[in-house]
This record gives structure tokens, C-alpha cells and sequence, in this order.
């Protein structure tokens, strides 16, 4: 019997019983559509991610503090070490080659607005550099000066989303908004940004950092060694050696703090280490995915077992007849292969339409990102051809051991 | 010229089960078929003459003997020769036809040169020989219907003309006419005598003493074994090996 012929019954196999061939291929078809479309947002939200990382400007280093660790509002703990407000302003006087320097400093806070109250809404004192490191612009209104921050202005800037919560429709500019129990006047509200890992820059209230010292975090340790920060966001000159001003921050800190660069109480990061570290969570991300593949698969390819050992059953008189006419061993087995294989080729295909479609489909609908992979459809079909093979073959092995006469009788 | 033999066993035992409860359905059974000749196998239910079919078509294998089918001992080929003995020497009808559901008569009468591999036919010329096949038994117009809807006459056949398609050396019937009325019976057992005035060599188990009598020979079974051989009134067909009408 030739291949063609193989190929002719299993179809007319497959195609007479549409309904059990479809739910079979079920198995497959999730698979394999599920591979393409999370492999597709995998991909996307990574490029997204590089891209927005970029986007913040290429030449930013970040300082981070490496013994407080978030513990600014520790009270009189952690005496030594980390990073300190006026390390900010040393480094933007006395390193060569910096654009500008912004610290941040969060918290959360309930903010109360004309009749509107917001819980657990996440606020940021920053300094006035901060939208040109950060690469972010303003809507209306306008930022706070360095004079203002020095002079603890009780004013604020919304991000976009809050102040639409806030205010709806109306100007929110000079509206006095209340954050715990400071009051603050809006300056300005700042254009779309959206998320850039996954912070919400759209829903944050920006305030001098000095307000955020005072009111928010209060610490003792403030006193005697200054308000103690947890990053310093550098942005380096365009043209200027990236290597060489971290360099110069390592041994400017190393001498405010009295240490020594072998065990400092910071550490000193670029978009690139963000970046790999990024891509180290994708890598695990992928293998995650791969897992989630290989058991839809295998479950897949168990649902085609079963399906083709029903179809045996079932088919028994017909091979009986088959062989009655001189199938040899070999041409039942390869009929019931074919079958198996074209089953999960089919679904393996169905499965890269509704994939590719699904990929589509939520990058579309969603604001995630999402990116076929060519790779990755071959990949899934691939697959799921080794699935049909592999778990098409105990059953055509089955039906290809028969005995004629046996299966003739069956009714 | 000596006659061609087409059949001949020696000692032909198949033994069912093992041990205490094995049933011997045939024991030692020596029979010998020329080339031509129309033979009834008759015997009480249970005699053996299914099995007795089944071996001398290639769907069994005796438990002990010798089986020569057209000069070549087949009583120890594995599955897969025995699987091309019966795609090239073999046409067997059976009682209930035994035609593959939801398949045309075509594609029924189809099905053996697919599975041909001595004379590979293009797809175009196994529907042109198929479709000769069906004319031949008086189908020609009912080429393209499926088996329920078909009357068992009609049924039957198609079986005969997909038995007839490979151009065997032996045409095996196990009660061709078993599930029919009279008058569809009287119509198949027509159609196997033209096959025999043609050359054929025709095997036919049949309850029907009429029916055995109009052939040349009856061999009688009783408990697996040869009762006796009786010869009919029917003459031998013109030596004409395959009938010649393909
Ligand atoms: N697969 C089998 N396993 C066990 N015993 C079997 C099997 N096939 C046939 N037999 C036994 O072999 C004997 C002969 O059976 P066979 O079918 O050849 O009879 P038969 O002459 O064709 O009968 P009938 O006229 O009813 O068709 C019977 O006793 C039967 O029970
Ligand atoms: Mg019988």
C-alpha cells in the first residue's frame, strides 16, 4: 500500500468521525496554540521591557545602598552604612561626566481630594532632575525646583492616571490634595508613561524628597548623618566613559562613607546588569514554558492513544477484512500510524492558527506585547508530530498483531 | 496432460486450546483439489469446515500437516507471506459478505489490487478493473452505493467481484448463499458456476444438498475428519487457468 493511500484512509478516518477526531486533537491543539502564544508574550514583554529600559536613557547608573536596605524608616537601627541624601548632590558636583542626579524615596500614603479618597496609593519624593533621568514629561504644570525641595514646598505632582482618578475632568492644578495628614498643592500632572517593570508610573504622586523625609519616613538617623536613601539614579553625559564615572562614584562614596571598595556599603549598577538580569528571569520564564508544553503535549498524545485504541476496537472487523484481502501486518500498522501522525499534524496545525490568531488577538486586545516566533511554531509542530508518532505506534502495533480470523468475528 | 493440483493437504490438524480441553476442529484432513474443478464441502455444524476454509485460505495456519497450495507449501509462512498468498491466489467470499461499511461498492471491489504488491496498478486503472469487475456480476449501475444500500444479494456480489479482482487460482465460498433467500442464492450460485465454466477453481461449504449436487465433487466432514467424497453430476470445466476474463 502506498504512503498516498496510508494518507487517503486516515483522512477519510479522521474526517468521517469529526467530532471525536476534533476533541482528540484538542489535547494538541492547546498545546500547541498555548507554546505560540506564551512564547510570543514571553518574547514580546521582553522586548518591551529592553525597550523601555532603553528608553529611559541608555547612561543611567544606579546606586544602591546595600546596608539599608529599604530601612530608611528604621528608626535608630542600622547606625552605619548606606546611602545618604547628600551623596546625591556630591556626586552630581564632584563626578565628571554626570548629566544629573535624582533620588527617590517611596512610600504610601491615603491621599483625599475633593471628595475622592484614595488608600495605599504609592508616593515618591524625588529631587528635580528626576523627569529628565527618569525620561518622563509633563503633561500640564511643571515641576518642582531644587529651591523648593531645599525649602520642603508642600507641593505635588500627580501621575497621569492618579490625577484622573482625583480630579476627573477638572484642572487639578493649585487644587489642594491631602496625603496622611500633610496638605499639598498640585503643581502638575505628568503625561502617560505607563509601566516600566513593574512600576505604575502613571499612578504616583510625586513630591519634593525632602517632604518625603520629614513627613513620611522620619528617621533618627537623620540627625547626625542626613537622610538616608535607598537609590541614587545617575544619568552620565552622552559622550562620557560610563566605566569611568563609576569609577569616579565608587571612590567619592568610599570616602564619604570611610570604606573600602573591597566591602562598601553600596553598589553600583548599569541598564546592562538590569538587562541580563531581565534576561535570566525570561530564561527561567522559557523553561517554565517548556514544561508547561511538554505536559500539555504528553497529555495530548495520551488523549490520541486512547482515541486510537477506541478506533482499533472499533475498527476490528474492518481490519479482519483488510487483512482477509492480503494487508500484511505492516500495512495495518502503518495505516493506523499514519492516522495517529496526521490526527496530531492536523491538531498541531489547527493548534498554529488559533496560536498565531491568539498571540494576535491578545497583543492586540491587551497593552502586553506579543511577537511570533518562527521558530516556535516549528518547534510546536514538530512536537507534536513526535507525539503522534510516539503514542500512535502501541496502538498500530496493536491492531497490526490481529488475528484475521479473530478479527472477521468481531461484531 | 495431467490436471494441475491446486490444493493438497496432507494430515491437516488444527487444534484448539491446550491440554485437557483442546478441541481438535480438524483431524487429518487429506483432500486434493484440481485445477478447475468446483468442489462442495458439506458436514454437520461444527465439523470443521470453517476452519478447513480458513486454513486453505491463508487466514489460518494448521496446528500440524502440510498444506501445498499451487505447488508451494504454506503451512509454515509467517503473517506477512501468508498475508501476499492471499492477495495474490486468493478469493474469498464469505457468508456475510464481509464488505467494509460506509465504502462504496467501488472502493470495495478497490481494496484488494491496493494492497497488491506484485501488480502495482495505477489508481486509475484499479477503478477501470474494479469497475469491470462490477459489471461483470451485474453492478455496473450500482458502482457508487454503499452496502446498506444494497440488498444481501447484491452485497454478496460486490464480495465476489472484490474475490475476483487480484485474478486468484482459488475462489473459497464458506456459505456464499447461507444468509440469502432463495431466489438471491439461486442468483450467486449462477454467478459462481459462469466463474467455473470460465476456468475457475471454486471451494463452496454449503448445508444445501442441491446446491452440492450440481457441483463436480462433495467432500463430507464429520468431527474434523473426511467422511467420504462423493462425485456429482457436473463437468469439468475447459482447461482455462484464471478463466482468462480480467
Ligand atoms: N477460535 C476457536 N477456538 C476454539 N474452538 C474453535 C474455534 N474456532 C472453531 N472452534 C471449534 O472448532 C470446531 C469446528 O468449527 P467450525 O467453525 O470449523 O465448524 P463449521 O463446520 O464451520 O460449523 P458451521 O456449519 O456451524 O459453520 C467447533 O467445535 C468449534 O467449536
Ligand atoms: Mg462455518
Amino acid at each position: 500500500m502506498s504512503p498516498s493511500e496510508f494518507l487517503r484512509v486516515a483522512w477519510e478516518s479522521i474526517y468521517r468521525n469529526k467530532t471525536r477526531s476534533l476533541l482528540t486533537m484538542l489535547g494538541i491543539i492547546i498545546g500547541v496554540a498555548a507554546v505560540i502564544i506564551m512564547i510570543g508574550i514571553s518574547a514580546g514583554t521582553e522586548a518591551a521591557i529592553e525597550e523601555e529600559i532603553t528608553g529611559l536613557g541608555t547612561n543611567l547608573v544606579f546606586v544602591n545602598s546595600t546596608f539599608s536596605r529599604g530601612g530608611s524608616g528604621g528608626g535608630t537601627s542600622g547606625m552605619t552604612g548606606g546611602l545618604v541624601y547628600d551623596d546625591g548632590f556630591a556626586i552630581a558636583d564632584e563626578v565628571i561626566g554626570v548629566a544629573g542626579v535624582t533620588i527617590e524615596q517611596g512610600s504610601t500614603a491615603t491621599i483625599k481630594a475633593s471628595g475622592v479618597v484614595l488608600e495605599g496609593v504609592s508616593i515618591l519624593g524625588t529631587t528635580p532632575d528626576f523627569p529628565s533621568v527618569r525620561d518622563i514629561e509633563l503633561d500640564t504644570g511643571r515641576y518642582f525646583k531644587q529651591q523648593e525641595v531645599d525649602q520642603k514646598q508642600k507641593i505635588a505632582v500627580l501621575g497621569s492616571s492618579l490625577a484622573e482618578e482625583l480630579f476627573g475632568d477638572d484642572d487639578p492644578i493649585g487644587q489642594v490634595i491631602t496625603v496622611d495628614t500633610t496638605k499639598l498643592t498640585v503643581i502638575g500632572v505628568f503625561e502617560e508613561k505607563g509601566m516600566v517593570g513593574d512600576v505604575d508610573y502613571d499612578n504616583r504622586l510625586y513630591l519634593p524628597i525632602t517632604v518625603v523625609f520629614q513627613k513620611f519616613t522620619p528617621s533618627q538617623f537623620a540627625k547626625f548623618r542626613g537622610d538616608r536613601v535607598r537609590v541614587i539614579y545617575v544619568e552620565v553625559d552622552a559622550d562620557a566613559n560610563l566605566d569611568d564615572v563609576i569609577l569616579q562614584i565608587e571612590l567619592l562614596l568610599a570616602k564619604r562613607h570611610d570604606v573600602s571598595l573591597e566591602s562598601p556599603d553600596f553598589s553600583v549598577t548599569t541598564q546592562q546588569d538590569i538587562i541580563k538580569t531581565q534576561e535570566a528571569t525570561t530564561a527561567a520564564f522559557r523553561s517554565l514554558l517548556a514544561w508547561v508544553a511538554g505536559v500539555s503535549l504528553i497529555v495530548g498524545g495520551i488523549g490520541i492513544m486512547n482515541i486510537m485504541l477506541v478506533s482499533v476496537t472499533e475498527r476490528t472487523r474492518e481490519i479482519g477484512i483488510r487483512q482477509s484481502v492480503g494487508a500484511t501486518p505492516n500495512d495495518i500498522r502503518w495505516q493506523f500510524l499514519t492516522e495517529a501522525l496526521l490526527l496530531s499534524l492536523v491538531g498541531g496545525l489547527i493548534g498554529v492558527f488559533v496560536g498565531v490568531g491568539g498571540a494576535w488577538l491578545f497583543g492586540w486586545a491587551s497593552d502586553m506585547r506579543t511577537v511570533i516566533i518562527p521558530s516556535s511554531i516549528l518547534l510546536a509542530f514538530v512536537s507534536a508530530a513526535v507525539v503522534g508518532a510516539f503514542f500512535g505506534f502501541y496502538p498500530a502495533n496493536k491492531a497490526a498483531q490481529l488475528d484475521p480470523i479473530e478479527a472477521l468475528r468481531h461484531q | 496432460m495431467p490436471e494441475q493440483t491446486i490444493i493438497q493437504t496432507s494430515e491437516v490438524r488444527k487444534v484448539y486450546g491446550m491440554g485437557e480441553i483442546s478441541v481438535a476442529a480438524l483431524d487429518g484432513v487429506s483432500i486434493s483439489i484440481q485445477e478447475g474443478e468446483f468442489v462442495a464441502i458439506m458436514g454437520p455444524s461444527g465439523s470443521g469446515k470453517s476452519t478447513l476454509m480458513n486454513i486453505l485460505g491463508c487466514l489460518d495456519r494448521p496446528t500440524d500437516g502440510h498444506y501445498i497450495l499451487d505447488d508451494e507449501d504454506v503451512s509454515d509462512l509467517d503473517k506477512t507471506e501468508l498475508a501476499a498468498i492471499r492477495s495474490r491466489q486468493i478469493g474469498f467470499i464469505f457468508q456475510s459478505y464481509n464488505l467494509l461499511s460506509r465504502t462504496t461498492a467501488l472502493d470495495n471491489v478497490k481494496l484488494p489490487l491496493i494492497y497488491n504488491r506484485d501488480n502495482k496498478v495505477s489508481p486509475e486503472e484499479r477503478v477501470e478493473i474494479a469497475r469491470r469487475k462490477l459489471e461483470a456480476v451485474g453492478l455496473g449501475d450500482r458502482a457508487h452505493h454503499q452496502p446498506h444500500e444494497l440488498s444481501g444479494g447484491q452485497q454478496q456480489r460486490v464480495a465476489i467481484a472484490r474475490a475476483l479482482v487480484n485474478d486468484p487460482v482459488l475462489i473459497l465460498a464458506d456459505e456464499p448463499t447461507g444468509n440469502l433467500d432463495t431466489r438471491s442464492g439461486e442468483d450467486i450460485m449462477n454467478l459462481l458456476h459462469e466463474l467455473h465454466e470460465d476456468g475457475r477453481t471454486i471451494v463452496m461449504v454449503t448445508h444445501d444438498h442441491e446446491i452440492a449436487e450440481h457441483t463436480q465433487r462433495t467432500i463430507h466432514l464429520r468431527d474434523g475428519k473426511v467422511e467420504k467424497v462423493i462425485k456429482n453430476g457436473k463437468k469439468h470445466a475447459p482447461r482455462n487457468r484464471k478463466g482468462g476474463s480480467k
